[in-house]
């Protein structure tokens, strides 16, 4: 995987999962108080930054071979669970997640909690809203970063993709004070979680002590070929032909 | 104890997600494919052929809950 695949993979996961955080943080500010929203934004990022770090660090110490099997399974077990959600949206058995609606929501909730201050917070509520939505949201993110990064042997540009990610998605909400809710969540959930499964797939294997067809050159197959198959698994459940027409 | 079950629940939710049925495809997969490597059969094409399944099962039984029964 070259630096500027990594640093792609790394950044769209990030920046998919930085809209929704987006929409939690936006709620908790316009909602209660914009102050103590950005200082559980803050608070979650800082905790994040500390995951990555003591992660990346235990990654690279791992022997390789423990590192490709339990670190491919998982990014497998993440991946084929974003293709999952991705493929079920994109053939309409299940709703596509509306940015505009969850902020709706998100402020609505806010309102309906009395202020309480707690220490430097002036509104505890607005700083536990922003802090559980960047941590829960950033928290597959850190771990991609850490193994993608460690995997490589390039910590330092997966964490570049995340918060140059982050930094964008932050900055185009903040200038709108608006969810984005015309980012292509779907599409890009579809795009990151094929990457995972091909690069799970090819790392969970090598873990357990395959050697693939053309070695490195196996992944220019399993990205496509992934990608082929949730494409036709999506075809098939939009013609019904799985349960029969809805 | 509330506490201990939320933190199990918070990582079976991370690491598992929506569906456990595609773990139990995947995680014995890949330990047949080490158990065929051992014996000297490279077994690459095992791992593609559960992650094809997984998938198509997984979506399958979430499409049938969907519709429910009948």
């Amino acid at each position: 995987m070259s630096p500027t695949a990594l640093f792609l993979t790394v950044f769209l996961a990030c920046a998919v999962e930085a809209v929704e955080a987006l929409t939690v943080v936006l709620a908790a500010g316009t909602g209660r108080h914009w102050p103590s929203a950005l200082q559980g934004a803050g608070a979650a990022l800082v905790a994040l930054a500390v995951v990555v770090g003591a992660l990346g660090s235990a990654v690279t110490h791992l022997p390789i071979g423990v590192l490709r099997a339990v670190v491919g399974t998982l990014l497998l077990l993440f991946g084929l669970q974003w293709l999952r959600k991705s493929v079920l949206r994109a053939s309409g058995w299940k709703a596509r997640r509306d940015e505009a609606a969850a902020f709706a929501r998100g402020v609505a909730a806010a309102e309906q909690v009395p202020a309480e201050r707690r220490g430097k917070v002036a509104d505890w509520y607005a700083f536990t809203v922003a802090f559980k939505g960047v941590a829960l949201e950033g928290l597959e993110v850190a771990f991609i970063v850490a193994t993608f990064g460690g995997n490589q042997h390039d910590v330092p540009v997966a964490v570049l993709g995340a918060v140059a990610a982050a930094v964008v998605v932050g900055a185009a909400g903040f200038a709108i004070r608006a969810p984005l809710s015309r980012v292509p969540e779907n599409a890009v959930k579809f795009v990151v979680g094929t990457l995972l499964t091909a690069f799970g797939l090819f790392w969970s294997a090598e873990g357990v002590q395959v050697d693939w067809p053309g070695s490195d050159a196996a992944l220019l197959v399993l990205v496509p070929g992934v990608a082929l198959l949730a494409l036709a698994y999506a075809w098939v459940l939009r013609r019904g032909a799985w349960v029969g027409p809805r | 104890m509330r506490r201990l079950r939320a933190f199990g629940r918070f990582w079976y939710d991370f690491v598992i997600g929506d569906d456990w049925r595609i773990a139990c495809w995947v995680v014995p997969a890949l330990g047949a494919t080490a158990g065929l490597a051992a014996a000297g059969v490279n077994a690459w094409w095992l791992p593609p052929l559960a992650v094809a399944g997984a998938l198509a099962h997984s979506l399958h039984r979430a499409v049938k809950s969907t519709r429910g029964p009948g």
